[in-house]
């Protein structure tokens, strides 16, 4: 019994009865948006009905939280045509492989015949590209500051030279900028557990400041996602926006000096396309200078047009934005499933539709 | 083959007909005489993967499954068919293995081997082994997964997920401190307790899809609601924590030797108690109802006292198991 309550004792229902009672004492009269950026919080929130234990008046979204949903049409063109190049092997993660392009996704470009394989990490890729001198390996990198000190170590490790990356890593602080920009309802963000190990507290600082917006960093667990909640809407109540960390165990203030050093020599900062929002200013990476040899964009000197993002009836932007929930959407559940879904939020497992659909979540049961 | 019929299987199989004509005729079908009641038939092809898993076989499987099926229509099982499939140069030792443990589920309930076929494909066409079966069962009463009511209270008779988490750890060779073994087992003896006792309304087997299948498919079919809440369902801590480490959820894992019951109220308690009298059913829990709001769905309170809809696993997480 102490071994089951030690391991699970983020998990104890007393505390999260506490929890909930505190929300409510502190949740403020008018009604309140935070927004995550998180699939592994959305997917934590709807595993465990987290939503059900609000107040009435706090609503949660996911916002650009799932790497492969804002990857956008442009890099999967890119992709795509790289794939289909006759000595290509291109390596992704599992779930890019359904992202629609403007007009093939991955696995259309496979069962035209591109090599596409299926990889863990920077690392796997350059393991085939070892195995197979005789092909060009190109690395399709994606994910936020989390995957991308994964792959600036293999850059900076002296790579094979049939080795290189497209590289479409993104950056969250700036996300969260440019969401409060576009959509002023925000109140308040819970800041995700993962991306703040690398990029630590922080670094949400300048955001504060100059939005006055309350930051809060997470863990996984659901007292975790009580507790940040809590903290975000005490600081509302008391009128004041700082960013706090509710998530010491894992999340330093200055977060993971090596990895962030990594990443420092690997990246420049570059504008990046968000698919569901469109260009931000300094919100991705780009290979440096010194290593452009393993820029694909280089090697193959290719370029892709944007297409259209989101089929007609998808509110995959308006998801991702945070301005609507995936229940809103007509097409979810009916036409758009994760066996044949229809925008990219319910092809990344990351993305708030797919989360959703799995764990039957609902704004309020 | 003929050979193997006669000096392989037929010794395995003691009790061969029900009627005037069985196994042992081997004429073109078997003649069956029957009991008073309604005639419950069912029919599945077991395919598992490895075919020995900790706790169980492909032949144990297969028996149970049937056996089972029949159970939980509220049917004492009578007789079953068996079509063996099997690769060419699969090991007649090992086969003989899994015919005897299939064999010996029938024996212990007298269940006769009526009729058989047995094929033979070539090198890579299958995977070892297929075990096609046919079973048929009495049913004085019988129990539809539709016939739940709002009110009635749903019970799960053991432990869940066990199955899919042995099968799955023993196919990807997880390194499970202590081993999960597979619930596989006949649960005719525990069903009748609960029907010996009045007022069970609906039963499943959570096979494929799991818990969260089985109760989806009866809030589906009675159009009612069924609110449960998940401390109340009894999972083992290894099996809890080895699906939490590969990201699947328990109540979407197979179970072989188990049901899900539903029960009027007022016999709620009468009912567990039959159930955990018998060997399997110590673990028996009452975890939930069925409610007339959300009809077709399954509202599951979290540990943490929140709430969500139980859905329909999509797909299989763990193919080939059953």
């Amino acid at each position: 019994m102490k071994k089951e309550s030690n391991l699970f004792r983020l998990r104890d229902p007393a505390r999260a009865e506490q929890l909930a009672r505190a929300l409510l004492r502190l949740a403020p009269s008018k009604s309140v948006k935070i927004v995550h950026v998180c699939g592994t919080h959305e997917a934590a929130i709807a595993e465990y009905g987290l939503r059900s234990l609000l107040p009435e008046g706090v609503k949660v979204y996911e916002g650009p939280g799932c790497p492969v949903c804002v990857t956008s049409t442009v890099d999967i063109n890119l992709a795509v045509m790289l794939a289909l190049e006759e000595e290509v092997v291109l390596c992704t993660f599992g779930d890019m492989l359904r992202v629609p392009g403007t007009e093939l996704t991955l696995e259309e470009a496979r069962a035209q015949g591109a090599d596409i394989r299926v990889v863990l990490s920077a690392a796997d890729a350059v393991r085939i590209a070892r195995e197979s001198p005789e092909k060009e390996v190109v690395f399709f990198a994606v994910g936020f500051e989390t995957t991308a000190p994964g792959t600036a170590a293999v850059l900076l490790e002296t790579p094979p030279e049939n080795f290189s990356v497209l590289c479409s890593h993104k950056l969250i602080p700036p996300a969260l900028e440019a969401l409060l920009s576009e959509n002023t309802e925000v109140d308040g963000f819970l800041a995700p557990g993962h991306v703040s190990t690398i990029i630590g507290s922080d670094a949400y600082r300048d955001l504060v400041e100059q939005f006055r917006v309350p930051v809060v960093v997470g863990g996984f667990e659901p007292l975790d996602i009580l507790y940040a909640l809590a903290l975000i809407l005490r600081q509302l109540r008391a009128g004041r926006a700082a960013v706090e960390n509710a998530y010491p165990r894992a999340v330093r203030p200055g977060g993971n000096i090596r990895a962030k050093e990594l990443m420092e020599r690997a990246f420049q900062v570059v504008d990046a396309a968000w698919r569901g929002i469109g260009v931000i200013p300094a919100s991705g990476l780009g290979i440096r200078d010194e290593l452009a040899r393993f820029d694909a964009r280089n090697r193959f000197g290719i370029e892709a047009e944007a297409g259209e993002e989101e089929p007609p009836g998808c509110r995959c932007p308006e998801v991702i934005m945070a301005k609507a929930v995936p229940t809103d959407c007509p097409l979810f559940g009916t036409a758009c499933t994760p066996l044949s879904p229809v925008g990219p939020c319910m092809v990344g497992v990351e993305g708030a539709c797919s989360i959703w659909y799995r764990y039957g979540e609902r704004p309020r049961l | 083959m003929q050979r193997f019929i006669a000096e392989v299987l037929l010794p395995l199989f003691p009790t061969k007909s029900v009627g005037p004509l069985g196994l042992e005729a081997l004429d073109d079908g078997a003649v069956l005489s029957l009991p008073e009641g309604h005639l419950v038939v069912t029919t599945d092809s077991h395919v598992v993967k490895p075919l020995v898993f900790p706790g169980g076989d492909i032949g144990k499987l297969a028996a149970c499954g049937t056996l089972n099926d029949l159970a939980v229509m509220g049917a004492r099982p009578l007789a079953v068919t068996l079509g063996l499939v099997v690769e060419e140069g699969f090991p007649i030792d090992e086969l003989k293995r899994h015919l005897v443990s299939f064999s010996s589920v029938l024996e212990k309930f007298g269940v006769a081997l009526v009729a058989g076929d047995t094929k033979v494909m070539g090198n890579g066409e299958l995977d070892g082994l297929i075990l096609s079966t046919a079973g048929v069962g009495i049913a004085e009463k019988f129990v539809p997964d539709a016939g739940l009511e709002p009110g009635d209270r749903i019970i799960v008779t053991g432990t869940v997920g066990d199955h899919g988490m042995a099968v799955l750890a023993a196919r990807e060779g997880l390194p499970v401190e202590g081993g999960i073994e597979s619930d596989v087992a006949p649960i005719w003896p525990l069903v009748e307790k609960a029907l010996a006792m009045g007022g069970v309304k609906a039963m499943k087997d959570p096979t494929r899809g799991g818990l969260a299948a089985a109760l989806n498919e009866m809030a589906r079919k009675a159009g009612v609601g069924i609110f449960v809440r998940e401390h109340e369902i009894p999972v083992r801590l290894e099996v809890k924590g080895i699906a939490e480490l590969i990201g699947i959820s328990p109540l979407a894992l197979a179970c072989e030797g188990r049901a899900v019951i539903g029960v009027s109220p007022d016999k709620a308690h009468a009912i567990l108690e039959a159930i955990r009298e018998d060997p399997l059913g110590h673990k028996a829990r009452i975890i939930g109802e069925a409610v007339e709001e959300y009809p077709g769905k399954v509202i599951l309170e979290t540990e943490v006292g929140g709430r969500r809809y139980l859905e329909m696993p999509l797909g299989d997480p763990v193919p080939r198991i059953c």
